[in-house]
């Protein structure tokens, strides 16, 4: 709820901003309500798959090559696809869109068996997997982006249905899903209880490795779909797609109200905590502000952040864990 | 040794529920059991007593599964057991609460009862969910059991004292029906009024026919509410008092040889 009233004092801010200089409004503004939900749904996507990983008390690092990486397969598919095998744009997209998800199953799976099997602590798996992920993908882009050209593909990541644009349609949906797995499945529940205490949850049975597979797993895959949906947005792949996102997914995070110690955290607050970002970035170049101002203000709501989880942990009485 | 058969031949109606039959563990070099041996009956209290090392710890994980044991029997009503993990005991009513709690601070009191086996239902007829309303329920009416009545059943369990806390351990014991619960060390974390209430769930689970497995460092505690001392010294058994029967002084002579 916390990273909300942020999100609602940001708008409140810019739009009184907006009518004291220019006269106009910010937030009731068409076009800037589909440039902000646009420029949320890389991060956001990182930030979703983030959530059951910091929620577990991990973190995933390699998040951002992953997606570049995906993007790049994404690129290199749909131009195959359409070029040697004759497939039509959009089945060509599809195939496109599939294959790069699908192998980032390869990269979650290792990060998953680092961490769950040969017990590598996940900041450091997770550091060797964002080495190699990016490797990979300027190897195979060949240092270079991968243009696409598919109509289809493209209209994907930028089209509007009744003015929303369709990739803030799939994120919502994309929200809807992570939502319901963590807050109404065993999977969720169980990744809420190995954040608290993993000893805990072995003892009542949980299987931790299983788990944890999974839950790297599934981040992996999100970073896949941001990947495949940058590749239609730009109608390119390129391997740093996700290099600037990395940290914005663990902002959006702990923004949104998770500690980074696990236990806690919510799709929702993901959201509004990836939203204030957004809000913060955009709201700064509309009121014509240095962009360099946007890292300072994005630096600062984090730390306030902490500060006020803390602070609310210390009266709340809850465990303080070191 | 022979302090093993006669307490076995004293005056108890009922066959044992568990048995353990002469039970080995070694850890490399180190013998952590000898040929260990006791009974636990239902509606009986036994507390295991010994030194540090002296095995108590390492005779439950072999009763709960943690560890497979050389040697020797467990016997359960009777049939031979050999758990391969704390999940195939748990299945056979063999609860473990253990010192640090084992409970999951974060969620609620429902959602550790039912922590790895919750309840599923579906939503809009078709999406499997977790049943939460089911969980809060079973809380409410199994914290009651144990005259335990707590107004928030959507606060997580950090929000509770330590000894309700011991409390929703105990009574997801109690919840899946357990027959028989080793408790380790309690009370070892508590103020003393909630050691009352811990030595007040035991009864309560005693009273219920269940079979308890005490451990603790406490004799004053052991001495109010075991039916039978087991003494372990060495990874041996050195002997079984009942309470009325023995002195607390006997008892640590016992703990640490003669």
């Amino acid at each position: 709820m916390r990273a909300w009233l942020f999100l609602v004092f940001l708008i409140v801010f810019f739009e009184i901003w907006a009518r004291v200089a220019y006269g106009s409004s910010f937030i009731l503004n068409v076009y800037n309500l589909q440039s902000i939900s646009v420029f949320a749904t890389a991060p956001l996507l990182l930030a979703l798959g983030q959530t059951f990983v910091i929620i577990s008390a991990g973190i995933d690092l390699s998040l951002g090559f992953i997606m570049g990486f995906a993007s790049v397969i994404a690129a290199h598919t749909a131009n195959y696809a359409a070029a040697q095998l004759g497939l039509p744009p959009f089945a060509a997209m599809i195939v496109a869109i599939a294959t790069g998800t699908a192998l980032t199953i390869i990269p979650g799976l290792v990060n998953g068996a680092l961490i769950a099997h040969l017990r590598v602590p996940p900041f450091i798996g997770t550091l060797g997997m964002y080495g190699v992920a990016r490797g990979a993908a300027y190897l195979f882009a060949g240092g270079m982006t991968v243009a696409i050209s598919n109509p289809w593909y493209s209209a994907i990541g930028n089209n509007r249905v009744l003015g929303v644009p369709v990739v803030v349609i799939l994120t919502a949906i994309a929200c809807l899903i992570m939502h319901y797995l963590l807050s109404q499945t065993r999977f969720g529940q169980h990744t809420y209880a190995m954040g608290a205490s993993q000893a805990a949850a072995r003892r009542a049975g949980i299987r931790i490795k299983r788990l944890t597979m999974k839950i790297y797993l599934l981040s992996a895959v999100m970073a896949g779909v941001a990947g495949a949906f940058y590749t239609g947005r730009f109608s390119a792949g390129a391997a740093q797609a996700g290099e600037p996102l990395l940290l914005d997914s663990i902002a959006a995070v702990v923004i949104g109200g998770a500690s980074l110690f696990g236990g806690s955290g919510t799709i929702w607050g993901t959201v509004a905590g990836a939203l204030v970002i957004a809000v913060i970035q955009y709201g700064l170049v509309f009121i014509d502000v240095e962009p360099f101002w946007q890292f300072i203000a994005v630096g600062t709501v984090i730390i306030i952040s902490v500060l006020v989880d803390q602070t609310q942990r210390r009266f709340t009485g809850g465990r303080q864990v070191e | 040794m022979s302090d093993v058969t006669q307490a076995a031949a004293g005056p108890i109606l009922s066959a044992p529920i568990l048995s353990v039959r002469g039970i080995s563990k070694h850890f490399g070099g180190v013998q952590a059991l000898h040929k260990v041996s006791f009974d636990v009956h239902a509606g009986e209290v036994v507390a295991l007593a010994g030194d540090n090392g002296a095995g108590k710890s390492t005779v439950i994980k072999a009763i709960s599964g943690v560890f497979q044991h050389e040697g020797g029997e467990i016997l359960l009503d009777g049939r031979r057991v050999d758990f391969s993990s704390p999940q195939e005991a748990r299945d056979h009513g063999i609860e473990t609460i253990y010192q640090d709690l084992a409970l999951a601070d974060n969620l609620s009191i429902g959602a550790n009862i039912f922590l790895g086996r919750e309840p599923m239902t579906r939503r809009f007829g078709f999406l499997p969910a977790i049943d939460r309303k089911k969980m809060a329920a079973a809380a409410k009416a199994t914290m009651g059991l144990l005259d335990f009545h707590v107004s928030r059943l959507d606060a997580p369990v950090s929000a509770f004292s330590g000894g309700q806390r011991q409390a929703v351990a105990i009574g997801r014991a109690i919840f899946w029906n357990a027959r028989l619960v080793i408790m380790d060390e309690p009370t070892a974390a508590l103020g003393v009024p909630e050691q009352r209430k811990v030595i007040a769930l035991i009864q309560s689970l005693k009273a219920q026919g269940r079979g308890v497995i005490f451990i603790s460092h406490n004799l004053r505690d052991i001495f109010e509410v075991a039916d039978r001392i087991v003494v372990f010294r060495r990874g041996e058994n050195a002997g079984e008092r009942r309470p009325h029967e023995t002195t607390s002084d006997e008892i640590v002579r016992m703990m640490v040889g003669k």
